[in-house]
């Protein structure tokens, strides 16, 4: 191949490097106004009044919204429209937006808010899962869902469980604690609405231009062909700007009333309440396993502390049980989730959805099965890897798997069973996988989750995709594929994204899934085109190869007219058959191998990393520099949640609202990172290509711990590992208690009963059902 | 203590707030000279370096994370010096060279470090970088064969959450190796 698999620059490296990527905090139309968000200063209250009525004489105030201007519910998930853009009835957790101003200065906007009287009656805050299951002591922060501040249950069994236990030679328990973190994007969420005509255009700082048009034609109540998102430049999402946000929706309203541009962008201390980031789980799991280490039964269970409001919780919830059995083969599996409603800043998708906080339990949980039982960690695990071409026991269909040669790897680079033997010095291994996408939409539909269209005319060639280039190299991954079948180079292609208007259908940068999914849609675009142009080339008598790129595009306008291509990607029907199944499935799954090698200094506390070595299996690298940073950017986060990041809350506030009170990796907290690039050509992926921005976050935590372990001989059973955990489990050690620091207890969630689930026949076919 | 209180939040007298509103902004004729270019602007005394540049100057180039001096994205250069453009005001800045992303490349030939940044990948979302490229350009000129320990304390103040700053230390030591 001539492009595909070359270490190229970004196709928009130009414009990051000179400062000229307009994000959409940077775009001024001529007479914007300024908005700013009047927020809850109650984690939970009943609003009785709004009185705005001061706000609106202060001149140069233009307008002054609340709940009553946007009455109409919404939410990322169909089945939890539980939102509002403003709230004129009761707020849930401290941030909730309840009016909104547009005036000619941002410090007008700001003195308006403050003029903004609200009268509230203060209700009882629900702030832990624990509370979240009692009876609420006045009311329940939602109105849905149940018992108590229960939102969701999940209970499902596959294959029989208990037979599983029985033939176990060893069954443990344990309790796992993986505390809440943030996004943390440097930029901080803008919009920037006009409306002309009546219609209204959005710039935003959105992953999902569909999911934010679609929001706003519910709450605006515009026909979609009305309004058109733009996805501007964009600063950095982790999953953080994935749902539609309150101020999207508010600005295109306030721009609707006046008649003027208006612009919202959040403060940094707004994005923290903002969140929709990685819920605080705490996980329950018990396993059994024969004397030679294989796995019989496992039951998992999980409560989420979900925030105030839906999100992308139901399915953060399947999250937590489903991929499990994606690494390892559990012939028997167990699941009960449930998810609590808290007085918190919602909990949503952060890097890895739902996924790293088993992914820490179970590896962790592994790694103190194998030490009972006397059994290399390493060797416990491979014991027990998927295979290719499998169906697992909740019907989750494996293609290309890369577990073993990962594996080895990073075993072999890192010398782990060799390395030396010094005081405080450890190494810790563990595992991985996520999707190339999640295989159903967020809402039911039987269309093309990416579509992509070419057009070439006098040797130009232009690309327009729905997919949104938040950094990971979405635009970089379709120059490439096109410019890969045209014989052409990436910087030969022009590219039209995200613009609800122009480009057409793509879901949007979440699950992984642009790689995969636009790469492919954009591959049979391009081969089609290649198609007419090698066509008209041998009608004129000569070779594709023998005339140059505009000599061939002349010659097939001339013979077809107007030169445009389509391609688009639905993914394959293979999820189970029962209800939940949706949620797991997805075209191919990626694997990734790691190992940590830490100092920890038993005086102090402290854990230093001293180096990481990854293997991440990504099918095929389309462009192998971008697949390093991807990799290199989730072992970054996943050391910052393993030691430091932490999105906790005292009386509702959040503890650490700024950047440098909520600790994230520096420059100088960073060790080396050793990336080994996998490559097992999936047989559905673009050139064999599967995902690489989520994947290589998640056993950085579990590796952590272990390395903790292997240093100190204390198992650290809660992210983060904080010098004064450590301490502490150093102390009980000392005094012949349990060598621990974690939760004591899982407590008792009344779970509906089990689905019990046929496990799919042993010669399932694995192709589509 | 949460139970059935009543009380309204902002009882702050509204004849204070219109006045705080509609206050006289005091406004300064001031000089600068940003990228080698002198500019005059008449502005807001109390208005920051990154809000003149960004909202008078129409210097998008600096970004902005936190806009209380913790991460380091607004970096600009002051006489060849990285600094905190969001702690600054530009009235303390009159004489001084000011130097944004927009004058680190020469015409439309980019500086070796935006070159080697582009080449290894050491912008992902691109909202630190010009940031992160003003500092390293600084710490080149004190120092051409900085260590990568040095790179790390000289870079520290600026946060990324793309990148895990792999790439961007080897993109430096690159352009480091082409600067001499």
């Amino acid at each position: 191949m001539r492009v595909v698999g070359k270490p190229l620059p970004k196709v928009d490296a130009a414009a990051k490097v000179t400062g000229r990527a307009l994000y959409a905090d940077d775009i001024a139309l001529p007479r914007t106004l300024h908005c700013k968000i009047l927020r809850s200063p109650h984690p939970h209250a009943r609003i009785l009044s709004i009185d705005t009525s001061a706000a609106k004489r202060i001149p140069g105030v233009l307008a002054v919204i609340t709940g009553l201007d946007l009455p109409i519910k919404f939410g990322i998930l169909p089945v939890t429209q539980d939102e509002r853009a403003l709230e004129h009835e009761k707020v849930r957790y401290v941030g909730d937006p309840i009016a909104a101003v547009a005036a000619t200065e941002e410090e007008i906007a700001a003195a308006a808010c403050d003029a903004i009287a609200v009268e509230y009656e203060v209700l009882e805050p629900v702030m832990s899962i624990e509370a979240a299951l009692q009876t609420p002591k006045d009311e329940r922060i939602q109105d849905y869902g149940g018992p108590n501040n229960v939102h969701k249950f999940v209970a499902l069994e596959f294959g029989d469980v208990d037979a599983g236990f029985s033939r176990a030679d060893h069954v443990r328990e344990d309790v796992f604690f993986f505390q809440g973190n943030t996004h943390l994007p440097m930029e901080q969420h803008s919009a920037i609405a006009t409306y002309v005509d009546g219609k209204v255009t959005l710039w935003s700082s959105t992953q999902v231009v569909h999911y934010v048009h679609r929001a706003l034609s519910k709450v605006l109540e515009l026909p979609m062909n009305r309004i058109r998102v733009i996805g501007a430049a964009h600063g950095g999402g982790f999953g953080g700007k994935t749902d539609p946000f309150a101020h999207e929706i508010i600005v295109c309203k306030l721009s609707m009333i006046t008649g003027r541009p208006v612009k919202c962008t959040l403060t940094r201390e707004e994005v923290f309440y903002a969140h929709r980031g990685r819920h605080p789980v705490l996980m329950w799991v018990r396993t059994g396993v024969t004397r030679d280490g294989r796995i019989t039964a496992m039951h998992f269970r999980s409560a989420l502390d979900g925030g105030a409001y839906g999100s992308y919780g139901v399915a953060s919830t399947f999250y937590t049980g489903a991929l499990q059995t994606v690494t390892y083969d559990i012939p028997a599996y167990r699941f009960e989730g449930c998810r609590v409603f808290t007085n918190k800043p919602p909990c949503g998708p952060k890097r890895g959805h739902g996924t790293p906080q088993p992914r820490f339990a179970l590896e962790l949980h592994l790694e103190k099965i194998a030490h009972d039982i006397g059994l290399d960690p390493v060797e416990l695990k491979r014991r027990n890897f998927v295979q290719p071409n499998t169906r697992t026991v909740n019907w989750l269909r494996v293609t290309s798997c890369g577990l073993e040669e990962c594996t080895d790897r990073v075993i072999d680079a890192s010398r782990f069973h060799d390395r030396e033997r010094r005081p405080g010095h450890g190494m810790g291994f563990a595992i991985s996988s996520y999707l190339s996408g999640a295989g159903t939409a967020i809402y039911w539909n039987d269309m093309p989750h990416s579509e992509v269209q070419i057009k070439v005319d006098r040797g130009g060639v232009t690309a327009y995709c729905g997919a949104m280039e938040i950094g990971q190299g979405s635009d970089s991954v379709l120059a490439t594929i096109v410019a890969e079948e045209l014989g052409l180079q990436p910087s030969d292609i022009r590219l039209v994204t995200a613009d609800t208007d122009t480009t057409p259908i793509d879901l949007g940068s979440y699950s992984s899934r642009v790689t995969f999914m636009a790469g492919n849609a954009a591959l049979e675009a391009a081969r089609k085109m290649r198609a007419l142009l090698v066509e008209a080339v041998e009608a004129s008598g000569r070779g594709f190869d023998d005339v140059t790129f505009e000599e061939a595009s002349v010659l097939a306008e001339a013979r077809f007219g107007t030169l445009t291509t389509a391609g688009s990607y639905t993914p394959p029907k293979i999820a189970g058959p029962y209800k939940g199944s949706g949620v797991g499935p997805s075209p191919a799954y990626s694997y990734s191998a790691c190992v940590v090698d830490v100092d920890a200094d038993a005086r102090t506390g402290l854990i230093r990393v001293n180096k990481v070595w990854i293997a991440h299996d990504v099918g095929r690298a389309i462009n192998p520099l971008l697949v390093e940073g991807q990799v290199e950017g989730s072992v970054y986060m996943g050391l910052g949640e393993a030691l430091m990041e932490e999105q906790a809350f005292r009386k509702g506030l959040h503890k650490w609202p700024s950047m440098l009170e909520y600790k994230s990796p520096t420059f100088l907290d960073m060790p080396e990172v050793e990336t080994f690039i996998v490559e097992t050509i999936d047989p559905e992926g673009p050139y064999g290509a599967k995902e690489a921005g989520q994947g290589p976050l998640l056993p950085v935590p579990p590796a952590v711990c272990a390395a903790v372990h292997d240093a100190l001989g204390v198992w650290i059973d809660e992210i983060p590992v904080t010098p004064e955990k450590v301490i502490e489990a150093l102390r009980r050690k000392e005094k012949g208690e349990p060598p621990r620091y974690g939760p004591q207890r899982f407590p008792p969630i009344p779970y509906p009963p089990t689905i019990k689930v046929e496990p799919p026949p042993k010669d399932a076919a694995i192709t589509a059902i | 203590m949460y139970a059935n209180a009543v009380f309204t939040l902002s009882n702050k007298d509204v004849n204070q707030l219109h006045r705080e509103a509609l206050r006289d902004v005091e406004r300064v004729v001031l000089t600068l000279d940003v990228n080698g270019e002198a500019r005059q602007l008449l502005v807001p005394s109390h208005k920051t370096l990154l809000e003149v540049l960004r909202e008078d100057m129409q210097l998008t180039g600096t970004k902005h994370g936190c806009e209380l001096g913790e991460c380091g994205t607004c970096t600009v250069l002051i006489d060849g010096k990285p600094q905190l453009s969001c702690l600054l005001l530009p009235i303390q800045l009159q004489g001084r060279a000011i130097t944004t992303i927009e004058g680190m490349a020469n015409g439309s030939d980019l500086h070796p470090l935006q070159v080697a940044f582009a080449e290894l990948g050491a912008a992902q979302c691109g909202y630190c970088t010009p940031g992160i490229l003003l500092a390293a350009r600084s710490l080149l000129e004190e120092n051409p064969r900085p260590a990568r320990d040095e790179i790390r304390e000289a870079l520290a103040g600026n946060l990324c959450r793309c990148t895990g700053y792999t790439k961007i230390l080897q993109a430096v030591e690159l352009a480091a190796d082409r600067l001499r």
